[in-house]
């Protein structure tokens, strides 16, 4: 992170905190990554606070999303990749030997940027999750689970007369919708997308964005995106990556209206490189 | 992206042509009402008084252009604030163009009596004015935080010359009740003069929060 927590000026309204402050969900420290020799992500320090919608934004091979994968391991199962740092959440190291990494993911859900139903049934997606989590004691129990998951990603409305329909039949904004559904199924507390609308026509985005901001109240919500009014709309905080640095770490709304780096500054304002 | 990066900053750059015209036009108005005023010509306060439209058809342009690029190019930071205070500057030279008509309305008024005194305090009213709304415009091209604060410094000088002006006239208005009507009309012109100081002041404020992002307006002692 480039310099400390920004100081208070004028008008800055001092009840809205900065990334630095309060107990955060998620602390990475001194964090590296390596595919290979070569270093993806050089040393990132940045702390991820609760309840909040957290966007990381950069151009085209900045670690992003390899910083994404970081936070739950997926990157674990890419061969010669190395990790050096600390990912604590909760205070727990999540590369501590002893880590169960099945439940590490199911309390760090991922939403990806292609959605990838199973070709099963809209029931059967959602309730995948809980079957191999053993999560439900009885067909009443994982019906109301499914219900209530697909109602908090927006979906049930839609889908409730048709739920043992093949899930490839449904709209691509529809089937982004259940992977979410299918990630809260197994009660995250986390959860990570990455690029969750790039591939969605803006009506089905507006959709995601509508969710992702009600979801905030129930989890951590961190999102990578290559669309910038998309971070500046959904996400209270943004981090900007170049080349596998975090060059700077604020609050949305000044990191698109005041960025303090020159460097953010060229990437919102489309004079980069 | 590069090309359009390229057709954004041209568009910028015409936006910030057009808001110097704007500037250029109101200054010049605001000189010719207080020189019809205290030269006491009705041929140029009736220029002014008629000269109105190319300020207005600004006005409406500079807006559209703004909302434009609001819409086409959703900006950005620095340009975001730019052009927020392209909005803002706008409506301030609009304003000040008003107020010039006003000064010219009085001055045609006064000139149909006798001259109260010799105007001395007007016209230095009209000077410093001039002068706020010319650095503002100039820090607003520099993008000089430095001059936008000297501007902010000018407007206390604006303010004590009006009250010195009221009661100076108050006293030749207690002398002699004929002098009320006219003396009426200067005080105007000097509230014209100070107000147009205002809008220079809110000009050098948007400069300051244009270029560093920081909001001065309503915390005068931050200026010092």
């Amino acid at each position: 992170m480039a310099g400390p927590a920004p100081s208070v000026t004028l008008r800055e309204r001092t009840s809205d905190p900065s990334p630095a402050a309060g107990n955060p969900k998620i602390d990475v420290q001194s964090l590296s990554f390596y595919y290979g020799a070569k270093r993806a992500l050089e040393d990132i320090t940045l702390r991820i606070q609760a309840n909040l919608v957290t966007a990381f934004i950069g151009p085209s091979g900045c670690g992003k999303s390899t910083f994404l994968r970081t936070l739950n391991r997926m990157n674990d199962v890419l061969p010669g990749t190395r990790v050096d740092g600390k990912v604590l959440i909760d205070g727990q190291d999540v590369y501590a030997p002893d880590v169960d990494v099945v439940q590490l993911r199911r309390r760090v859900g991922m939403v990806f940027q292609k959605s990838n139903p199973f070709p099963k049934s809209i029931f059967e997606n959602v309730a995948y999750g809980l079957k191999i989590n053993r999560m439900s004691s009885g067909r009443a129990e994982m019906a109301g689970r499914v219900e209530e998951s697909l109602k908090q990603a927006a979906l049930w409305n839609e889908v409730k007369d048709r739920l043992h329909e093949s899930a490839l039949a449904l709209s691509g904004g529809q089937q982004q919708r259940l992977c979410i559904a299918r990630a809260l199924a197994v009660q995250p507390d986390v959860l990570l997308m990455d690029e969750p609308a790039s591939a969605l026509d803006p009506i089905a985005t507006q959709r995601i964005e509508e969710l992702v901001y009600s979801l905030k109240t129930t989890y951590t919500i961190v999102i990578v995106t290559h669309n910038m009014q998309q971070a500046a709309r959904v996400s209270d905080h943004t981090a900007f990556f170049w080349l596998g640095k975090l060059i700077e770490y604020d609050r949305t709304d000044r990191m698109f209206t005041a960025p303090r780096e020159k460097l953010t500054e060229d990437y919102v304002t489309g004079r980069f490189g | 992206m590069d090309r359009s990066v390229r057709h954004f900053e041209e568009e910028l750059g015409t936006l910030q042509t057009r808001l110097l015209e704007m500037g250029g036009l109101a200054e010049e108005r605001v000189r010719a009402s207080v020189h019809g005023l205290v030269a006491r010509d009705l041929e140029i306060t009736d220029r002014v008084l008629h000269g109105d439209e190319p300020i207005n058809q600004l006005h409406v342009e500079i807006d559209e252009r703004c909302f434009r690029l609001l819409a086409l190019y959703q900006p950005m930071a620095t340009d975001l604030r730019g052009i927020v205070a392209a909005v803002k500057i706008n409506s301030d030279l609009e304003r000040v163009g008003d107020l010039a008509v006003n000064i010219a309305e009085a001055a045609r008024r006064y000139a149909m009596h006798p001259p109260v005194k010799q105007l001395i305090d007007i016209p230095r009213m009209g000077e410093i004015a001039q002068e706020m709304l010319h650095d503002a415009l100039d820090s607003y091209v520099r993008r000089d935080t430095a001059l936008a604060r000297s501007v902010l410094r000018c407007d206390d000088e604006l303010d004590g010359l009006k009250t010195q002006v009221f009661r100076e006239l108050l006293t030749y208005m207690l002398q002699d009740a004929s002098t009320i009507e006219p003396s009426l009309d200067l005080i105007l012109v000097s509230r014209h003069l100070e107000r147009i100081g205002d809008h220079a002041t809110n000009i050098a404020e948007d400069v300051i929060f244009m270029v560093s992002a920081q909001d001065v307006r309503h915390h005068a002692p931050q200026v010092e």
